[in-house]
């Protein structure tokens, strides 16, 4: 029997971890098969603070997680499956093991958003993909596109770059999203190139990648360009359709009572799985820290 | 053995024409997701000796294989019987998905 169980593994999870394993709390953190959230697919991360020269997102959570082990966290690195919340103690199974907690921290984060159109889900690994840190080695000298107009769609284009013959950034409407300084960065790169107002309506190919097919939204043209790669970053969704009884708001993401509280009472919430305003490393990490402390009271008032 | 290296110069030798399948690990040394998944396919290696060889293969170093078998994104796992890949698995996941897939290619 855990005091507490911890689903999920990024900066909120492990920060959550940490804070629980110091106030002496039995800590399971449910970290998934792959583990480290959004920072395991990012490279240099300049924005979290402490690291004046930056720090590569991997590291950080490695840092992170080592340092949740060392006050006594258990991780399971499997997928979560299903929980009970309907009594205590809850449970959660991964792996098709149970285990049982009396609190439960959901912090499961959000996924890479797709295009959702034909011919990309059977080619996600094969052409299609929303990591350019991890993939961009397999497009040295051929032509990619970006789809997205935010930080992450330049840091993609950017990155991309390195390596890639071109990369063109498709974006849906007229403005760049990206923060300045993102936007400066990718427009200052001779390789990449922009394309406003235009949507990817089809990604064509058999067994890989071979071009897409776009659609201008102004003009309503549609045109075919061949390309090798093509690189999702138009947002992410909350990680929350697999959690029973749990109340969402309208976008989807867990609705937050009196500080980090669920609608089920023991069960608290942190990072973007309910956070869709700022998104941001280090609130996820103050987030975390918030609903250790939560959980921590609830469990000292139940006693 | 859990070290197990594959390189473009043993590839034909130590997996095509190996007796028993084969899972290559490709991976390197930049990619992240890879750094997950390397302690699980030790782990692997330990767990279907006899009955499996597994090894890593370096993409940076070994472009030739990574390119012939289509790889695009890392880590991929691929395994191989008689000389062909029947099964590839792409992204970093729990290690019990990984034994559903080598299990499954196995019993085929």
């Amino acid at each position: 029997m855990y005091d507490v169980i911890i689903i999920g593994s990024g900066p909120a999870g492990l920060t959550s971890a940490i804070y629980t394993t110091r106030a002496s709390l039995k800590t399971l953190v449910v970290a998934g098969g792959k583990w480290g959230g959004q920072l395991m697919l990012t490279t240099l991360v300049e924005n979290y603070p402490g690291f004046p020269e930056g720090i590569q997102g991997p590291d950080l959570m490695l840092a992170m997680r080592k340092q949740a082990e060392r006050f006594g966290a258990e991780f399971i690195d499997e997928n979560f499956e299903e929980s009970d919340f309907t009594k205590l103690p809850f449970r959660i199974t991964a792996a098709g093991k149970t285990f049982e907690g009396k609190s439960v921290i959901i912090a499961t984060g959000a996924d890479t958003r797709w295009l959702d159109v034909p011919g990309e889900k059977e080619k996600i690994g094969r052409g299609v993909s929303s990591c350019a840190p991890c993939d961009a080695f397999f497009f040295k000298n051929k032509k990619t596109i970006v789809i997205g107009g935010g930080d992450s769609a330049m840091e993609e284009a950017i990155v991309l770059a390195n390596f890639a013959e071109s990369v063109t950034v498709v974006h849906r409407s007229e403005a760049l999203r990206a923060s300045q300084i993102m936007q400066d960065k990718a427009r200052k790169n001779p390789k990449i190139k922009f394309i406003f107002n235009t949507e990817v309506k089809k990604i064509l190919g058999d067994d890989h990648v071979t071009g897409v097919e776009l659609l201008n939204n102004k003009t309503n043209e549609t045109s075919k360009i061949d390309i090798d790669g093509v690189f999702v970053a138009i947002g992410h969704i909350p990680n929350t359709k697999i959690f029973k009884g749990i109340e969402l708001d309208k976008k989807g993401y867990v609705r937050v009572h009196d500080h980090t509280r669920t609608n089920i009472e023991g069960v608290f919430v942190a990072g973007d799985v309910h956070d869709s305003h700022y998104r941001q490393a280090v609130t996820a990490a103050g987030f975390g820290c918030a609903a250790a402390l939560e959980a921590e009271r609830w469990l000292r008032d139940q006693e | 053995m859990a070290d197990t290296t594959f390189t473009d110069q043993n590839f034909e030798q130590d997996v095509l024409k190996n007796n028993l399948p084969v899972l290559v690990d490709f991976w390197a040394p930049w990619c992240a997701p890879c750094r997950i998944v390397s302690p699980i396919v030790e782990e692997l290696a330990k767990e279907y000796e006899g009955k499996l060889k597994v090894g890593k293969l370096n993409v940076d170093e070994n472009p030739e294989n990574a390119s012939k078998y289509g790889v695009m994104s890392i880590p991929s796992l691929i395994i191989f019987k008689n000389g062909h890949p029947i099964k590839t698995v792409i992204g970093a996941q729990g290690k019990e998905n990984f034994k559903k897939a080598i299990d499954e290619a196995l019993s085929a």
